[in-house]
């Protein structure tokens, strides 16, 4: 069982938790001008690093806050956690 | 306002139940959801608390920090439409949403000497008293339902959805057969 440190209200369950995805991707600003493979690259292909990972994650059972994550995908170790307007630590 | 001569809790049958679990209905508990910029939170009737996971409360009414932006305000039966007007009042300024939701959760109010060891069976969160004191509210898990912890002295009220109300009475009767004689 993991326990995840919400910036908000601080260690947690995993069950209290959801995935999000990776986290940092950004709305091409001009939608109308990327190409069909540009659109599904955004859309669809993500990272899949083995190591240290910028993921989203969601407080559903408690605050119901988005929150950014670096977790390592080998160990499962939450490295970080970080509000959604601050930088990812160093 | 009055409350409907209809009204109903889903909990009205469970009584005995209740008592068997040392707790209490606590019936059509007012509850206002409040979401508006911290910054604003000094023009509030009610003192907000600022800080996650705390709550602040007087002999009718309570503040609990929901998130950074939301609180939920609770008082007794029939006080919600006041607290709706108290709130648009004080924020009729800025920009806020404030919503009646006393539909939304039931309360009981956990009251035995051993409360906090009958949840801490069924729930994730660390309810040690060197972190868990009065003053303090949580949105957790019991079981497989949500809930909203709220922990004052002597007295621990606990909000469930309606749907769920039913199952963590039962799932707290479980808990109480099988721990009979420790701590009760
Ligand atoms: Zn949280």
């Amino acid at each position: 069982m993991l326990l995840i440190r919400c910036p908000w209200c601080g260690p947690r369950d995993e069950i209290e938790f959801r995935y999000g995805g990776q986290a940092g991707l950004t709305y091409p600003p001009d939608p109308e001008a990327v190409s069909d493979e540009e659109w599904a690259d955004y859309l669809f292909m993500r990272d899949n690093p083995k190591g240290p990972f910028r993921e989203r994650w969601f407080h559903a059972a408690g605050c119901r806050r988005w929150f950014n994550a670096v977790r390592d995908t080998a160990t499962h170790r939450f490295i970080s956690t970080y509000r959604l307007d601050e930088e990812p630590p160093a | 306002m009055t409350a409907d001569a209809r009204a109903r809790s889903p909990l009205a049958a469970r009584a005995a139940d209740l008592a068997t679990i040392g707790a209490e209905l606590v019936p059509f508990l007012a509850q206002v959801d409040l979401r508006v910029d911290p910054t604003h939170a000094g023009i509030a009737p009610y003192p907000l608390p600022l800080e996650p996971n705390t709550a602040w409360h007087d002999d009718h009414y309570a503040a609990l920090w929901l998130g950074p932006d939301e609180w939920l305000i609770l008082g007794p039966a029939d006080a919600a439409g006041e607290i709706v007007a108290a709130l648009e009042t004080a924020f009729a300024d800025v920009d806020r949403s404030v919503v009646d939701v006393s539909a939304n959760r039931v309360a009981i109010a956990l009251t035995s000497e051993d409360r906090l060891d009958l949840l801490s069976h069924v729930c994730p969160l660390d309810l040690d008293p060197r972190v868990w004191s009065a003053g303090r509210c949580a949105q957790t898990m019991l079981g497989r339902a949500q809930a909203i912890l709220l922990e004052r002295a002597g007295t621990t009220p606990v909000l469930v959805r309606p749907s769920f109300a039913d199952y963590v009475v039962n799932l707290l009767l479980a808990v109480r057969g099988a721990t009979s004689g420790v701590g009760a």
